[in-house]
């Protein structure tokens, strides 16, 4: 296992000594470095220290463990692979993502899961464990959003405007929902256990990964929200 | 002094502030490391620095820093303030030659006070007179930029990165109880030594992170009260805004948050507190030409505090972070692990959540 200390390496140099590491690899002393791990593939990567933006933008099947919280980006347009954040994550997580995982023990900033999609069998999933800034999935095209609010320190599970402009995809809401208000283009209902079944195989995992009990998250109804339409904007300038 | 020419660059910019709460004094060494992990937030086209508490021995007096581009300017720029100043103290303002920091202006500080006669003859309070003569100054001594006014404070900008300015600037030897940064990646206007940040109004100092897209709109509008934009950066009208909601205005800094940041008429409709939800709608009514679109953070420093804002939408970064005493505030968490450590309590503030921090009464 390789040991890279970036404590006085800029982005280039810990990008580069990553891609000469063995398959397994951490990185100690991470400070605000950009795109580690962009576009890699067939890695098992731990952070120790703050990861700088667009932590594992356009991933390509490694994986990512990192033991504090990220920044902002994190897995812009990742394709596939896992992204684990044993903190909080900064605002636009998953821009763009179009396959592969984020699992986040925290709390994400704003815009997480913004234009997530998917295609045929690529279907991105981000789970966050706390609360979600505003305009949670933010034209949400594709993939699977699920936020747990499992500690939200007394704020709302999600911010304000969640799902404006989305039109793809679902997002998952533990809790009843009552105090948020979803635009008038998407359905909020309580998710049945067909619903569940679909994501049971993710809860499963971050229940593992980050030692929680899927029971215990299953004791609170979920909240599923799909578009009503795949084309939102149908009629705003001609029919079509 | 040389203004560049038009370019476009893609965004960026970063911004990092720390205070301590009992008013315990930071070498500026500290707040320009934090610039480090953040470089490439930057493009070398600006970068500076605010302290407060600086200035303990002039601490009544008002501390004019100015930029001349030639010596001749300085000398008319000297007998102006001779006509209205008390000048107790005038002095370079000590520099470091470095490689990374080129071409720059002469550099001068000057600690004042307004001749007791000129303001009875006007009729104006101290503050008021000091603001309009910087205005003055700006608009209409050709050449002449006072970037810094306030009392027991200071900023110290320039056109390179922001390690460097600091660097430059010496800022190791001064010591501060709050200290706001900034590095620039200019957008839409100039590279230029008086368009980098802090950009200064008496104690008021603004760091920003953004581009205002109602630059223009609000501009007009403070141009009815005197204030004019000299220093061609939107940032600059956000300093003058504050200034006229402060100490104009009387507002508070919640307030006044409000009013650049104002929520969402939605938002404000939703409102279960109707109290609050009055005084938003009112705000709102009473200064729309002073809402502040597009993306920004800002830190507005003044004399005794700090207060962090994001624009409403939250299109721009900032982090927040404590430890003992100190309240640190940066676009990025990097910037403040580079300050502390083991600094605790780290979130976001949400689009328009002001975050304001004051030193404890009597402790500065």
């Amino acid at each position: 296992m390789k040991i890279i200390n970036a404590a006085n390496l800029d982005y280039r140099a810990v990008n580069e000594a990553l891609c000469d590491a063995d398959k397994d690899c951490i990185i100690e002393g991470c400070c605000g470095q950009r795109f580690i791990a962009a576009g890699m593939s067939d890695k098992n990567l731990t952070i120790n220290g703050i990861p700088g933006n667009a932590l594992g933008s356009y991933l390509n099947n490694a994986n990512i463990i990192v033991n504090a919280n990220a920044q902002d980006a994190v897995g812009d347009t990742m394709n596939e692979g896992k992204i684990l954040i044993h903190g909080n994550i900064g605002d636009a997580a998953g821009y763009a993502m179009r396959g592969g995982k984020i699992y986040v023990k925290g709390n994400a900033g704003y815009r997480a899961g913004i234009h997530m999609k998917a295609y045929k069998e690529k279907v991105p999933v981000m789970i966050i464990g706390g609360y979600a800034g505003s305009f949670l999935g933010e034209y949400q095209a594709g993939g699977i959003i699920i936020v747990l609010g499992i500690h939200t320190a007394g704020k709302r599970i999600v911010g304000n405007f969640p799902c404006t402009g989305m039109h793809g995809g679902k997002m998952f809401l533990r809790g009843d929902c009552k105090d948020i208000r979803f635009p008038e283009q998407v359905t909020a209902r309580y998710a049945t256990s067909k619903d569940l079944d679909e994501i049971m195989e993710y809860l499963s995992e971050y229940c593992r990964d980050f030692k929680y009990s899927v029971d215990k998250l299953l004791s609170v109804p979920f909240t599923v929200i799909t578009p009503d339409s795949k084309n939102p904007y149908k009629q705003m300038y001609v029919a079509n | 002094m040389k203004i560049e020419g038009q370019v476009r660059i893609p965004s960026g910019c970063a911004i990092s502030a720390v205070i301590s709460k009992d008013g315990k004094k930071m070498s500026g060494e500290m707040i320009t490391n934090s610039m480090k992990p953040m470089h490439d937030r930057s493009n070398g086209l600006g970068g500076g620095f605010a302290g407060y508490g600086i200035y303990p021995d002039y601490k009544d007096f008002y501390a004019l820093h100015i930029f001349f581009d030639t010596r001749d300017t300085r000398k008319k720029c000297e007998a102006f303030l001779k006509e209205q100043f008390e000048i107790v103290q005038s002095e370079i303002i000590p520099t470091r030659k470095i490689p990374a920091i080129t071409d720059e202006p002469i550099i001068w500080r000057y600690f004042v006070a307004p001749l007791q006669s000129v303001l009875t003859s006007l009729q104006l309070d101290e503050k008021e007179f000091v603001a309009r003569t910087v205005m003055k100054i700006n608009a209409e001594i050709s050449g002449a930029y006072v970037f810094s006014s306030g009392k027991n404070m200071g900023t110290f900008k320039a056109v390179g990165f922001p390690e460097d300015v600091g660097m430059f600037y010496k800022l190791e030897e001064y010591e501060g109880y709050s200290w706001t940064a900034h590095g620039r990646y200019p957008t839409n206007t100039p590279g230029w030594w008086g368009g980098a940040h802090p950009f200064t109004l008496l104690d008021y100092s603004i760091v920003h992170n953004g581009e205002i897209s109602s630059y223009d709109a609000n501009r007009r509008f403070m141009e009815m009260f005197g204030y004019k934009c000299t220093l061609q950066t939107d940032t600059e009208v956000i300093t003058y805004i504050m200034d006229y909601l402060l100490r104009i205005q009387g507002l508070t800094l919640g307030e006044a948050a409000s009013v650049i940041a104002a929520p969402f008429w939605s938002t404000i409709a939703t409102k279960t507190d109707l109290e609050d939800q009055q005084k938003h709608t009112y705000l709102r009514t009473m200064f729309p030409s002073l809402l502040v679109t597009g993306p920004f953070s800002i830190v507005l420093g003044f004399n005794g505090g700090l207060m962090a804002l994001n624009d409403r939408l939250k299109l721009r970064s900032m982090v927040v972070g404590e430890k003992n005493d100190k309240v640190f505030i940066a676009s990025e968490e990097s910037a403040i692990r580079t300050m502390e450590p083991s600094a605790e309590k780290i979130w976001s503030p949400a689009g328009g959540e002001p975050v304001i921090i004051k030193v404890k009464e009597g402790a500065f």
